[in-house]
C-alpha cells in the first residue's frame, strides 16, 4: 500500500511555505523542516551546474533506501515535493493535483500574501480529500 | 455581438440590439479579479466593517445595472410590483444570469415579518476564499448582498441586505445566507395591495 510521509511546498526563493506530514515516520519539527526545504532548494540549484548537458530543469526524483522523493517545479519556480515509500506509483500525478489545488485555493485567496506560509482552510480540506481519493485509487489497482 | 455575415449596419450605436453576449466567463479570471478587488479595498480601510461596506457598495453598482439589463432582456420591460415577485426574480433570474444556477433556497423569516433569506451552500464568489481566523465573521459575500440590495433598490423595494455564515452540522463549511430586511414602506404598500 502506498504511504506518503510528507509534503513540502517551497517558494521560488527557497523558503518553506507549506509542510504537512502523514504518519509517525519522518515527523520533523518546524526548524528541521525549514532546513530541509532550503537544503533541497540549494541541491536543485546545484543540479543545474552538475548536469553534463545544457537545459537541466532540476531534480525530479531522488531514490534512497528507505524513501523516494518526487519533486515538481512550476514555471514560476515554486517547488512541490513529496517524500514517500520507495516504489510508490503516481506521485507525479499527485504533485500536479497539489499544484492545481495551490493555484485554486491559495493564489485566488485575497487573504494570502505571496511568499508567506500557507494558512488556507480550503487548501487543507481539499488536499486531504485529494490524498484520500488517491489512496482509494491506488488500493483498487 | 454583431456576427460575421450580417449585412445590416447600424449608424447609431444606440440602435444596435442588446447582445446576449458570451454566456460563459472563465471562473478563474473572475476569481482573480474579485481577489484583487478585495485586496485593493483592504489597503484602503482600517477595519472589517468598513471593508464589508465597500464590497457592498461595489455590489450595489452591479445590482442596479443587472436589474436594468434583465428587465429589458428577460422580462420584456415588465416591472415587478409584488414582494414575492421581486424575490423570486432575484432568487431565480438574477442568480441564474450571474452565477449559472438558481439560488438554493428562498425562505421567509420566522421571527420578523419583514425578513427574507436566500441561502446558498457556497457562494460562487467565496469558492476559493478562506477567511483567516482573525477576521472573525467577515464574509466576502457582502459583495453579493450589495448586488441584491442594488436590484431591490432599483425595483422600488428598499431593503437592508447582509450576508451571514450559518454553521451546519455535519458540514465542514458553513452555508451562506443573504438576509433581506425590507423597509417599512414596502410592507405597508404590500399590505395595501392585498
Amino acid at each position: 500500500m502506498a504511504a506518503i510521509y510528507s509534503i513540502y511546498i517551497i517558494d521560488k526563493s527557497g523558503g518553506l511555505i507549506f509542510y504537512k506530514d502523514y504518519g509517525s515516520k519522518g515527523r520533523m519539527d518546524t526548524n528541521d523542516s525549514l532546513r530541509v526545504a532550503s537544503l533541497w532548494h540549494s541541491m536543485d540549484a546545484i543540479s543545474h551546474q552538475l548536469s553534463p548537458t545544457t537545459g537541466c530543469s532540476g531534480i525530479e526524483l531522488l531514490e534512497a533506501d528507505t524513501f523516494d522523493l518526487h519533486c515538481f517545479q512550476s514555471l514560476t519556480g515554486t517547488k512541490f515535493f513529496v517524500v514517500c515509500e520507495p516504489g510508490t506509483q503516481c506521485m507525479d500525478a499527485l504533485l500536479k493535483v497539489i499544484y492545481e489545488l495551490c493555484t485554486d485555493y491559495v493564489l485566488k485567496n485575497p487573504f494570502y500574501e505571496m511568499e508567506m506560509p500557507i494558512r488556507c482552510e480550503l487548501f487543507d480540506i481539499n488536499l486531504t480529500q485529494a490524498l484520500l481519493k488517491d489512496r482509494v485509487v491506488l488500493l483498487g489497482r | 455581438m454583431i456576427g460575421v455575415g450580417k449585412i445590416k449596419q447600424y449608424s447609431n450605436i444606440l440602435d444596435k440590439p442588446l447582445s446576449k453576449g458570451k454566456q460563459e466567463v472563465s471562473l478563474s479570471a473572475f476569481a482573480f479579479l474579485f481577489s484583487e478587488l478585495v485586496q485593493y479595498n483592504q489597503t484602503q480601510v482600517d477595519n472589517i466593517a468598513e471593508l464589508e461596506r465597500r464590497l457592498e457598495d461595489a455590489g450595489y453598482a452591479v445590482g442596479a445595472r443587472v436589474l436594468e439589463l434583465l428587465c429589458h432582456r428577460d422580462k420584456g420591460n415588465r416591472r415587478e410590483t409584488r414582494l414575492l415577485g421581486i424575490l423570486s426574480f432575484v432568487h431565480s433570474t438574477v442568480w441564474k444570469v450571474l452565477f449559472g444556477k438558481v439560488a438554493d433556497s428562498l425562505e421567509k423569516g420566522t421571527e420578523h415579518e419583514d425578513e427574507y433569506m436566500i441561502s446558498e451552500k457556497e457562494l460562487l464568489v467565496n469558492k476559493f476564499i478562506s477567511i483567516p481566523k482573525d477576521m472573525g465573521t467577515f464574509n466576502c459575500g457582502a459583495f453579493v448582498a450589495g448586488i441584491v440590495r442594488g436590484v431591490l433598490d432599483g425595483a422600488g423595494f428598499p431593503a437592508v441586505v447582509t450576508a451571514h455564515f450559518v454553521p451546519m452540522e455535519g458540514q465542514q463549511r458553513p452555508r451562506t445566507t443573504i438576509l433581506i430586511k425590507f423597509a417599512e414602506e414596502v410592507l405597508r404598500r404590500e399590505a395595501r395591495l392585498g
